[in-house]
């Protein structure tokens, strides 16, 4: 029998060899390697308690502008509060929000997606409902009603953002589902006798995890920048738990003669989310299932 | 080698001398794909390359068009047009000659065409670019054009957009968009693969006249030893990159010299060698080295003739509703599966054959209810499945199992193929884990393959391994019946030829009853015990092999068996006419009654459909 010998040894690689860095996912790593390592120690690194003002500090400029002291190398607020501490530890809250809330978002995204697809008819046709109604609500009103009326705590911003922001991954995901759906080995599966809840978790759950790490990683981004607005907005984890967002706030008033207090947590928030984003990308072209066979 | 048939004008079109291509790996080296090709095409000439997967054919073309890219590939060697060599092009010089000196028309009709485009503006474009006409020109041509390749009403179709033409009429206007500029060549990549065989007939034909017409040469790309023998004046055996024999088509299927060409030969199923033989029959096992065929083993009836059927089926129909509004009932309904009845009985192959869309597949699916029908009888082994229950349709999988046409996409690519072939085993508890793997291991060296290839992945396998592996995995639940659909049409000839092999093997010691559902009827011919012709969801006549192939009855079996392809180019027909039949469509509106249908018996067990 001629054709038992192993032909595509070029395609033998596993997946995640597969995965050679580029420059910019280094970079991208790299930044966000330093922020998770910032998160955490906080407490060794910020020089300051993030929320001691000090009077006779005001306004103190960086380290490089006029003015500047070693002792506040990224200057003072209009309370004299550390701006290196407080931007480490606004890190926190970041990190936080964005990673718990992606994780709250995908696992329910992920469900409704996967029965809606899986299902189909009547069941999907409700999900998507759904989806769509809540997409067509301003969510910006959503989270002011609904923190209004809970309160303004970490998990429940948590838990909020969460619940509103699941209808990506769920569309994302459906689509993915009935593609899926239509290859054969799915049909093969039903042939077999195979329980659907097994041919769902078995066989199209892990064939769409590339698509929900790609927008994960993206969405992390953008609730980094959600919590930021909330927290701009008074709206967010209330004081003295010190946020970028309302860093942004404070420093509004003063960017006429102290540029640093907007600008820096501004970098922050920048600099973090491009290289999620750059990350996502970079992740999107390597995992994108559709090219492999 | 010698050239021994060369048509009566001296030069050639197109004459490519040791043409060497290498292409860029992975890994940034360079691999050779095609190693010291040469040949000649003069005009009015068909040259047929032939080839299975991955013998570089279709490289030979894109190096001949310069389409590869001066960064990913190494070309040497000369491919002389008209006294200039292309590999001494600049870009912008090629650009002029394609599609203008020499055209190409690819293989798949649906997607090589501008869905926005109308079929008018899309061959104009041509003219528009390689002829400097103007709008209103170009527009006239077109016409002309497109009725030169026999499309019905060509006025009213120039402003179509591709959608509304079927496939056979696509690949015309691709023919037509190829043809306007009066090309020297045309390149022809596995023009036909994706059609009908009756489409493809008509296609063939359509071609052998405007080759007539036009004088151009043709270099035929394919892996079809039927439709080499139909076109091709002179032939080129490719294998793994290299020219194995070349030489005119009649020699080459008269006495091939190659022991690759007569591998390839002798596997191809030839419609027609099975007069008289009433068993299906094995594909001699040939020898690589020295081309030789050792006889097949005598065939066994593996059919019990006496006991009740494994598969009974009565009257079954199935309808798709489609068009259906938001609110309210659909449209129309596709009458995919009407009012069939037949019976399958054990260690037999009854195959369904019929064209795209007459709902093979459908059935195929229904009677294992992996597609709900809408009414009927379907008795598995005494039970009626039809009435089962989720539970009860679970445990009948194990008796009835299918196999999928793409080796490709019928494996889970995440998991080892230990894991898939335990699957079935595991799901319905037949066994521990433990067991289970023994078990693979039996399966796996029961289709062919070591035991030890349960521990790779399904990527690591070619399509035929696959294809093996697929095989095992419905036998691991030990159905008495497993609907084969399409099983080895994706395969290669020698590849399909022995993976039909194992299927008989299995059929004779595991007395396995088939559906074989193939639009294939040499291989149908070869291996089925009866047959059963599908038009339009409809069986149109049913009976033994024998009988439908040697003595058809019902027009449109006649029509299938007289477009297969011939593998005798000595009698290949010299004036052909061409015929615009269609496959018709089998929507009809919501709430249609097909008429009722009368079978008349033509013979022993033979049935045939009268209105």
């Amino acid at each position: 029998m001629a054709d038992i010998h192993i032909l595509a040894t070029g395609r033998a690689s596993s997946r995640l060899a597969d995965l050679r860095l580029s420059g910019v996912a280094i970079v991208c790593i790299g930044i966000l390697t330093i922020f998770i390592l910032m998160a955490i120690f906080a407490a060794f690194i910020a020089p300051y308690e993030p929320s001691l003002p000090d009077l006779r500090a005001r306004l103190a400029p960086p380290v490089w502008n006029e003015g500047g002291t070693m002792a506040h190398i990224l200057g003072t607020d209009h309370l004299g509060r550390d701006m290196l501490s407080r931007l480490v530890y606004g890190s926190r809250i970041a990190l936080l929000v964005g990673f718990f809330g992606v994780i709250v978002a995908s696992l329910i995204g992920t469900a409704i997606g996967l029965i809606a697809g899986f299902v189909g008819g009547a069941v999907d046709s409700v999900l998507m409902a759904v989806v769509n109604t809540l997409l067509a609500v301003p969510n910006t009103l959503l989270y002011i009603t609904v923190l209004a009326v809970f309160g303004q705590s970490l998990t429940l911003l948590i838990i909020v953002i969460g619940c509103i922001n699941w209808t990506t991954f769920a569309r994302v995901v459906r689509g993915e589902v009935l593609s899926i759906k239509q290859r054969e080995f799915i049909e093969a599966s039903r042939a077999i006798g195979q329980r659907p809840i097994v041919t769902m978790i078995r066989h199209i759950l892990p064939n769409v995890l590339g698509p929900i790490i790609v927008i994960a990683t993206m969405n992390v981004a953008m609730l980094i920048i959600l919590e930021a607005t909330l927290s701009f907005l008074g709206l967010g984890v209330q004081p003295p738990t010190v946020t970028w967002g309302r860093m942004l706030a404070d420093g509004r008033d003063y960017v006429a003669t102290a540029w640093w207090l907007a600008a820096l947590p501004g970098v922050m928030i920048t600099l973090l989310t491009l290289s999620l984003i750059f990350l996502g990308d970079w992740l999107r072209d390597r995992l994108d299932t559709r090219s492999d066979q | 080698m010698p050239e021994t048939h060369s048509p009566a004008s001296a030069r050639p079109v197109l004459s490519v001398a040791n043409l060497t291509t290498a292409l860029r790996q992975r890994d940034g080296g360079f691999h050779t794909i095609i190693d010291d090709i040469t040949f000649d095409i003069a005009p009015k000439e068909t040259l047929a390359i032939v080839g299975e997967s991955g013998s570089g054919k279709s490289v030979t073309a894109l190096s001949i068009m310069g389409l590869l890219g001066g960064k990913s590939s190494r070309i040497s060697g000369r491919v002389e047009l008209a006294g200039r060599n292309l590999l001494d092009l600049t870009e912008p010089q090629m650009r002029a000659i394609r599609g203008n000196d020499i055209a190409m028309i690819f293989q798949e009709p649906m997607t090589s065409l501008n869905p926005l485009m109308t079929v008018g503006a899309q061959i104009t474009e041509v003219l528009i670019r390689h002829r400097g006409m103007t709008q209103t020109e170009a527009r006239k041509e077109s016409l002309h054009m497109l009725e030169r390749v026999r499309i019905p009403e060509a006025r009213a179709r120039l402003d179509e957009y591709p959608h509304r033409l079927s496939g056979g009429m696509r690949q015309r206007v691709m023919i037509a968009m190829a043809l306007v500029c009066k090309p020297r060549l045309l390149i022809a990549d596995e023009p036909t693969t994706a059609l009908d065989v009756t489409i493809q007939a008509q296609t063939l034909t359509l071609m052998k006249i405007l080759q007539e017409e036009e004088g151009m040469g043709i270099l035929f790309i394919t892996h079809d030893m039927g439709v080499v023998s139909e076109v091709a004046d002179r032939t080129l055996v490719m294998l793994r990159g290299k020219t194995v024999e070349r030489g005119s088509t009649a020699e080459l299927f008269a006495s091939p010299r190659h022991p690759y060409a007569r591998t390839l030969l002798a596997a191809v199923p030839t419609l027609g060698t099975m007069e008289g033989v009433a068993l299906p029959q094995r594909f001699p096992a040939i020898d690589h080295v020295t081309g030789k065929a050792a006889p097949p083993p005598p065939p066994v009836d593996t059919v019990s003739a006496d006991e009740p059927p494994v598969l009974r089926v009565r009257n079954l129909t199935t309808r798709y509703a489609v068009g259906r509004r938001l609110i309210g009932a659909p449209k129309f309904a596709i009458h995919a599966v009407e009012n069939v009845s037949f019976d399958l009985r054990k260690g037999e192959t009854l195959a369904l054959v019929g064209e795209s869309g007459c709902g093979k597949s459908t059935l195929g699916r229904s009677v294992l209810r992996l597609v709900e029908p809408k009414s009927g009888e379907i008795q598995l082994q005494g039970t009626d499945i039809r009435k089962l229950d989720t539970a009860g349709l679970r445990r009948m999988r194990r008796s009835a199992q299918l196999i999928f046409q793409d080796p490709y996409a019928s494996l889970d690519p995440r998991y080892r193929v230990g894991t898939t072939i335990a699957e079935p085993i595991l799901a319905h508890g037949l066994a521990s884990r433990a067991e289970a793997q023994e078990r693979v291991a039996r399966l796996l060296e029961r289709v062919g393959l070591s035991a030890d290839a349960a521990n790779r992945y399904p990527h690591e396998f070619s399509g035929g391994q696959r294809q093996r592996i697929s095989i095992a995995r419905a036998l691991s639940l030990e159905p008495a019946m497993i609907v084969a659909d399409e099983a080895v049409s994706a395969l290669d000839v020698s590849i399909k030829a022995q993976v039909l092999n194992l299927m008989l093997d299995l059929q004779e010691s595991l007395r396995l009853a088939y559906l074989f559902i193939s639009h294939d009827m040499a291989v149908v011919e070869r291996i089925s015990h009866r047959v059963a012709v599908m038009y339009l969801g409809e069986v149109v006549e049913i009976g033994p092999r024998n009988a439908v192939f040697g003595n058809p009855q019902h027009p449109y079996t006649r029509k299938l068996l007289a477009a297969v392809p011939k593998l005798e180019p000595s009698r290949r027909d010299r004036k052909p006419m061409l015929s615009n039949d269609e496959i018709p469509s089998p929507i009809r509106a919501a709430g249609y009654e097909p008429p009722k249908r009368s079978y008349r018996m033509a013979g022993t067990d033979h049935f045939v459909c009268e209105n």
